[in-house]
């Protein structure tokens, strides 16, 4: 008990206090309100302050990232959406807090039911995040988004997402997931070229 | 995997008053309610299994049956044994174990609160998670929580004639709302249960020395920074000296279980992640265990290292945390914490990449993991693993380990004894800081924990001062068992068979535990082959952990409260479910 671990200690306080100016010096303008600068502060080599400036500095978010899911859409010719989703339902009856209400469409004239939403409503309050919906949807109709920045100051009027609030094109998919996007196309290729293969063989 | 054996020298000993559980999927012995003491205390003394791991109930509507389920173990290691004892459901009496296993205490508390056991001869059977006045058993099966809509999900309201609703405006306050005969809330006064509880802290500390000295009851918490979340401790003083502690729980109370029998089998994944959320991925890894042994299915060799990586990944995370933390009760105000916390940001960063979120992970799934490692995220990791977290393990060690003020505030306070660790049914690096060596990874090796060479931390002295060491010794280990599986990884698919939504769970019974980073976590699921599990039961490791608390800080002082309860690593979303 004669203070030398507290000297210890502050010695690594020290070295901390040091080397959070030693570091700013020796990446003078790069360290702050750069990609580059944030990159660094949050790889494993960061030495000195880690702390990411939010909302000036943002850390890009990695692709597997995942918040509120949106409905995908693809773009025909013409510029109509082709939603994706065929109203199965198996991603309302996997939601674990049952967020996921849909309507499925009916055909107006013959009154069957259609593979398509009427309505879709997510109730992003309830949400938890978990991502169950999109990893077992097999249209890849449903994605988890990356953006998370949905604050907002009335829950009642504004917290209910509809089929048009859901809906985001498949470009955006792709930007945000490319990887999953590739894979998925890949894999939604290979199926018709098998389907197209079996037809040909039957004919 | 976690073992179950049958001593058949029990049953020749005890004919007549055990039976071996031949129901399908079951295992061990029924005990005739009459004898369960006598055949707990052989038990105990005879057999060696001194470690009471978990108790639970079931409630056995169609049947009309209650049923009491323990697992014990041998603190030295080896498979456990389960035994049950069976009781109608109406007023149901079973006698209470708390005189041979200390540590069913809060367990039999539970129990009552939440499926009407009465236990008989406990010491202080009150409701426990639950507030006193509450009206019913919740886990009773024919017991309705407000916004029912059905007994299991998924809700047939949502597809395909999904109009959403907000549950606000159909269900106005007090329907469906089960209130005991008489009960007003809004004239109901909370002081009389306030009361007895003081009164019943004070009669535990009756003056027994000639100093006619005045006792002095305190709150600390609900709301107070040191109590790590929503918890409070009734501490009755002598001058400045605890003489009984009381600890109050329940504030953050779901009823994770009643949720979990709801959800079908998969939905339950994502909700565990909520129980210790400092440690999502161990309680993942617990539940997924208990299911696969009920499905019988083995994840492949890839997912099983991927696993290992994420749990002793998370227990790194959790003892930074706890340390740093330990160190603001102390009075550090947050250097240490956050010298702590970045490294385990950089880990949390790599959880993101593998998982899709920080701390929320939901990644295992029946059979294997969610995804496998993305290229970038595993070089991350690997980096961390062999070069610095190592490195910022020692500048911890070294920045704390030796400092007097730490050691003059921890050493020698909160002391508990092996004996009693293993009596009151503690675990993790609270039994180990007592000198009981017992680690899950080892005692009952699950998953491929028998593979690894590591060692299992122990420290002697049962202090916090232990406490805070053990959990530096059990990180170093921890990076051990990472290198390892970096190392040894093989290829290959991660998930055994397809991924499925629906899962088909055989009916029986199933425990499965995992050494999480604050002790052992047990999962007890009970299937009908059903879609949702019949009884789903969380052992938790900070709840039970908590029973120890009180014979921690007995003759301490009130200032060294804060730290003791620091040292056990409490989190609210565990302890309270």
């Amino acid at each position: 008990m004669d203070g030398r671990g507290i000297l210890r200690g502050l010695a690594v306080t020290f070295k901390h206090f040091i080397a959070s100016y030693v570091d700013d010096f020796r990446r003078l303008g790069k360290r702050y309100f750069t990609q580059e600068g944030v990159l660094y502060r949050s790889s494993p080599q960061v030495e000195g302050v880690f702390t990411i400036q939010y909302p000036e500095e943002r850390r890009p978010v990695p692709e597997n990232f995942r918040f509120i899911p949106f409905l995908v859409y693809d773009e025909g010719p013409n510029g109509e959406k082709e939603i994706r989703c065929t109203a199965c339902g198996i991603c309302a009856k996997v939601c674990p807090p049952q967020c996921i209400w849909i309507v499925r469409a009916h055909d107006p004239e013959t009154g069957k039911p259609l593979k398509k939403p009427a309505e879709f409503y997510i109730d992003v309050d309830i949400c938890m995040n978990c991502g169950f919906c999109a990893e077992f949807c097999p249209f890849d109709a449903i994605i988890m988004d990356h953006d998370y920045e949905l604050a907002t100051y009335d829950r009642f009027a504004t917290n209910v997402f509809d089929i048009n609030r859901l809906l985001k094109p498949a470009s955006y998919y792709q930007q945000i997931r490319p990887t999953q996007y590739a894979l998925k196309a890949a894999e939604r290729e290979k199926k018709a070229a098998a389907k197209a293969a079996r037809r040909g063989k039957a004919a | 995997m976690t073992t179950l054996v049958t001593v058949p020298e029990l049953e020749t000993r005890f004919a007549g008053v055990i039976t071996p559980d031949t129901r399908k999927g079951y295992e061990g012995y029924i005990v005739d309610v009459q004898h369960l003491k006598d055949f707990a205390k052989a038990l105990r003394d005879e057999y060696g299994y001194d470690y009471l791991a978990s108790l639970t109930g079931v409630d056995y509507l169609p049947e009309d049956r209650m049923e009491v389920v323990y697992h014990v173990y041998k603190s030295t290691g080896g498979p456990g044994l389960v035994f049950k004892v069976q009781v109608p459901r109406e007023n149901p009496i079973v006698p209470s174990l708390v005189d041979i296993y200390p540590g069913a205490n809060f367990q039999e508390r539970e129990a009552w609160d939440l499926l009407g056991i009465r236990f008989d001869g406990h010491p202080n059977l009150r409701r426990i998670l639950l507030w006193e006045g509450f009206w019913g058993h919740p886990l009773r099966k024919d017991w309705r929580e407000p916004y029912f809509e059905e007994e299991g999900k998924p809700y047939s309201s949502r597809w395909p004639e999904g109009k959403h609703f907000h549950h606000e405006d159909r269900n106005p306050f007090g329907k469906n709302v089960d209130y005991p005969p008489g009960f007003d809330p809004y004239t109901w006064e909370p002081e009389t249960a306030d009361e007895i509880l003081y009164q019943a802290v004070l009669k535990r500390s009756e003056i027994r020395d000639d100093l006619r000295t005045e006792r002095v009851v305190i709150n600390l918490g609900p709301q107070h920074p040191s109590t790590h979340g929503v918890f409070r401790m009734i501490v009755t003083l002598d001058g400045e000296t605890i003489v009984a502690l009381e600890p109050v729980m329940g504030y953050l109370h779901r009823n994770h279980e009643k949720i979990g029998e709801r959800n079908t089998w998969i939905m339950n994944i994502p909700y565990t992640d909520r129980l210790d959320y400092i440690s999502a991925m161990a309680n993942n890894f617990g539940y997924v265990l208990a299911v696969e042994k009920l499905m019988g299915i083995q994840p492949p060799e890839r997912a099983e290292y991927i696993r290992v990586i994420m749990a002793e990944l998370t227990r790194i995370v959790n003892h930074l945390w706890a340390i740093g933390f330990l160190l603001n009760d102390l009075g550090a105000f947050f250097t240490p914490a956050l010298y702590a916390i970045e490294e385990r940001e950089l880990i949390l960063d790599v959880f993101e990449a593998v998982t899709g979120s920080r701390m929320m992970n939901n990644y295992f799934r029946f059979g294997g993991v969610a995804r496998d490692i993305p290229e970038d995220a595993w070089e991350k990791m690997v980096e961390l693993v062999t070069d610095r977290l190592p490195r910022k393990v020692d500048e911890l060690d070294r920045y704390l380990t030796e400092s007097e003020l730490i050691k003059s505030r921890t050493i020698g306070v909160g002391v508990l004894t092996a004996e009693e660790a293993i009596a009151l049914s503690t675990s993790g690096p609270v039994l180990r800081a007592s000198g009981v060596p017992y680690d899950v990874r080892r005692a009952d090796p699950y998953s491929i924990y028998d593979r690894f060479d590591f060692d299992v931390a122990v420290r002697y002295h049962g202090d916090v001062y232990d406490r805070y060491l053990i959990r530096i010794d059990e990180m170093r280990q921890s990076l051990r068992i990472l290198q390892q599986a970096i190392r040894d990884i093989p290829e290959g698919p991660i998930m055994a068979g397809k991924p499925q939504y629906q899962v088909r769970v055989p009916p029986g019974e199933a425990y499965g535990r995992v050494e999480a980073p604050k002790g052992e976590l047990g999962f007890y699921v009970v299937s009908t082959g059903k879609p949702n599990p019949w009884r789903y039961h969380v052992r938790a490791p900070s709840f039970v952990n908590l029973i120890a608390l009180e014979t921690m800080c007995r003759g301490h002082k009130i200032a060294d409260v804060v730290t003791i309860l620091g040292s056990i690593d409490i989190v609210l979303g565990e302890v309270d479910r």
